[in-house]
């Protein structure tokens, strides 16, 4: 392992300070020296020393804000588009700051947006979902009558478009992890298994495949097999606890938990069940791998195991020497992430993270490593694994397979530059 | 064993008759009506299944398309700005600018008919009769070389309409074809001897400008 790198264990009593001094290496003597001095020319600290206002005046009332918001401190954390990506802003996307966020739940006012006619605004009163097609009895059901069923369950899946990290597959071209991985979020959705509805209106033995349908003026269509409807699939209107977000569907939804986002229907008013798939724009012109030979993958559901560190980052540069965490995210569509292995010098050596918090199936999964800095170069990337044995490739691993042109699907392994100074830049190594 | 074999059975449907997760339909919504179902399932397959009554010609299509469509996709389809090329394309898959235009790409005719009907014109989505949706798709196919410009598309002969990428689609084959990246013990130590960077997302600097903010290291 370099020696730049001491990956600090996890914490027993009595190990920060050797963890501290530790850090501070050869230089630790000098800096401890200079600690005296230092601490005799401080001046006291005049937010400790003077009373303040917000210590001294009255803050807001319990009525100032009937709907809570960040602090006025945080507004730069906040979805960001790419301009220059699309053709209008309605058929358009944005990036989760995912540099900015801990733990594994992704806030509602952060997740991504991905329309392809923009985000309709729909009162729920006159919301309708039809099932129709190889079905005992079509059937049409208000909100009302949805969240009436039995069987209400809340579940935590991540949404990732097909195409995050879709800029990156010729080389390094954006610089932060909310523009290369920021197609993807993390919530608790609440509502009903689609196989209660399929149920109901009865699917008849020829019924092989399902198509969810928007209400949207894309009117957005997917083929989803039966045996993935029946399985995990649900129909959802609440997000974190609170009513679906506008830009994620309001008031109805399907979520088909580690698939890829494009067949997450939004603002679903129409599920048909048929015996074949039906070919629809976003399953043959958008959302098929176009390969090196020509050749095009469809049907590519599944999002593989992938990570990133989103700290540091581009957005989120190294400020200190000494301690600093080392944070990211890890996730598979496959099942549950096993294992995330790190390294500090461009993947010459790893050492496995630490999985923190829950660790569920097809949910992003947040992974720390504690690391002391001495200010060295270092070219980081992390590795996921996942319950099947799958190991998140190299991109260049990835490009021999695929080729260059595919857009969808690039889960290669990032890498981040972190120069002496802590400024942090995607880059691609050999 | 038949007496065994009876009170099995008997034992089966007891249970079955007991769980609630059975089948047991909540009775929630109603009945779609024949009209409601034909107001809203327009989807047409790539066999055709799902096609209107109508018929269209390239040379009314040609009409539609410049006063609807081109000033987005272009008159020759060849795409405004960053709008989508709907034209040409041909030869260019493999190479390094892929265009995937409905002659070079898309593998069904039926996907046309079926998106210009849910989404097109963009902004104005369902305000083109049927009759209009065919001769828009017979126009484009004309402009890609796969129908004459005396074409009159119908559903009656749409089926006949193949388009040349069609072979060139194939299921998923991740797992068989990456099978490599199922590997119980990755690398962990002395992986490769150097390492040097090969790429810079800086020298592209595309990053949208308040994305990232000078920094100071203490």
């Amino acid at each position: 392992m370099s020696d730049q790198f001491k990956p600090i264990p996890p914490s027993e009593p009595g190990t920060s300070r050797r963890r501290f001094l530790a850090g501070a290496g050869a230089a630790g003597a000098a800096v401890a020296a200079s600690a005296g001095a230092a601490l005799a020319q401080q001046k006291p600290d005049p937010l400790i020393t003077d009373v303040q206002d917000w210590n001294r005046y009255l803050g807001d009332s319990v009525a100032a804000h009937p709907y809570g918001k960040p602090s006025k401190f945080e507004k730069h954390v906040v979805r960001r588009d790419v301009e220059w990506l699309t053709a209008s802003r309605e058929s358009s996307v944005n990036f989760t700051p995912i540099h900015a966020l801990d733990g594994i739940i992704t806030p509602n006012g952060l997740c991504f947006e991905r329309h392809h006619g923009g985000a309709p605004e729909i009162e729920p009163s006159k919301h309708r979902l039809m099932i129709n097609g190889l079905v005992d009895k079509p059937l049409v059901f208000t909100m009302e009558d949805l969240k009436r069923f039995p069987g209400r369950t809340s579940k935590i899946f991540f949404l990732e478009c097909a195409a995050n990290g879709g800029m990156e597959w010729r080389g390094a071209q954006l610089n932060g992890c909310q523009f290369t991985h920021g197609m993807i979020h993390n919530v608790m959705y609440t509502g009903i298994p689609l196989k209660t509805l399929l149920d109901e209106a009865g699917v008849k033995t020829n019924g092989k495949w399902v198509m969810p349908e928007g209400a949207d003026s894309a009117a957005m269509t997917r083929s989803i097999p039966i045996e993935k409807a029946m399985k995990d699939c649900m129909v959802v209107w609440a997000m974190n606890g609170e009513a679906l977000r506008q830009e994620q569907g309001y008031p109805l939804r399907i979520v088909v938990p580690g698939w890829e986002g494009n067949m997450w229907v939004k603002w679903l008013r129409r599920l048909e069940v048929g015996d074949q798939p039906w070919h629809h724009r976003e399953e043959t012109s958008k959302y098929t791998d176009l390969l090196a030979d020509g050749r095009s993958r469809r049907f590519t559901w599944i999002m593989d195991a992938k990570s990133i560190v989103t700290s540091p980052s581009p957005q989120a540069p190294l400020k200190f020497k000494g301690p600093n965490v080392l944070s990211g995210l890890a996730w598979s569509g496959r099942g549950t992430i096993s294992r995330v292995d790190v390294t500090i010098d461009g993947g010459r050596n790893w050492t496995t993270a630490r999985l923190d918090g829950p660790v569920l199936p097809l949910s992003l999964t947040r992974f720390y490593l504690d690391i002391d800095w001495d200010g060295r170069e270092m070219l980081i990337q992390s590795r996921a694994m996942d319950d099947t044995g799958y190991v998140q490739p190299t991109k260049d691993e990835l490009r021999k397979v695929r080729g260059t042109n595919s857009i969808y699907h690039n889960n290669g392994i990032q890498t981040w530059l972190v120069r002496a100074n802590g400024e942090t830049e995607n880059v691609e190594i050999s | 064993m038949s007496r065994f074999r009876k009170f099995s059975a008997f034992l089966l449907l007891a249970v079955l008759a007991a769980s609630p997760a059975l089948a047991k339909k909540a009775g929630l919504g109603r009945e779609a009506l024949p009209e409601e179902i034909l107001a809203w399932d327009t989807d047409v397959r790539a066999d055709g299944v799902g096609l209107p009554a109508g018929k269209g010609s390239v040379k009314a299509g040609e009409e539609i398309y410049l006063q609807q469509c081109a000033s987005c996709h272009g008159e020759f389809g060849e795409g405004a700005g960053r709008w989508p090329v709907l034209v040409g394309g041909q030869g260019s898959l493999k190479g390094e600018g892929p265009e995937k235009t409905i002659g070079s790409f898309w593998p069904y005719a039926s996907t046309t008919f079926d998106y210009i009907k849910r989404a097109m014109p963009y902004g104005n989505a369902r305000s083109l009769s049927d009759d209009d949706v065919y001769a828009l798709t017979a126009f484009l196919l004309n402009m890609n070389g796969v129908v004459k410009e005396d074409f009159v598309l119908s559903k009656e002969n749409f089926a006949k309409v193949k388009l040349p990428n069609e072979a060139n689609f194939y299921d998923d084959d991740r797992e068989k074809t990456e099978k490599h990246f199922w590997n119980k013990a990755p690398c962990m130590k002395d992986c490769k001897r150097e390492v040097k960077v090969t790429g810079r997302a800086r020298v592209i600097d595309v990053t949208p400008e308040d994305g990232n903010k000078a920094i100071k290291v203490d």
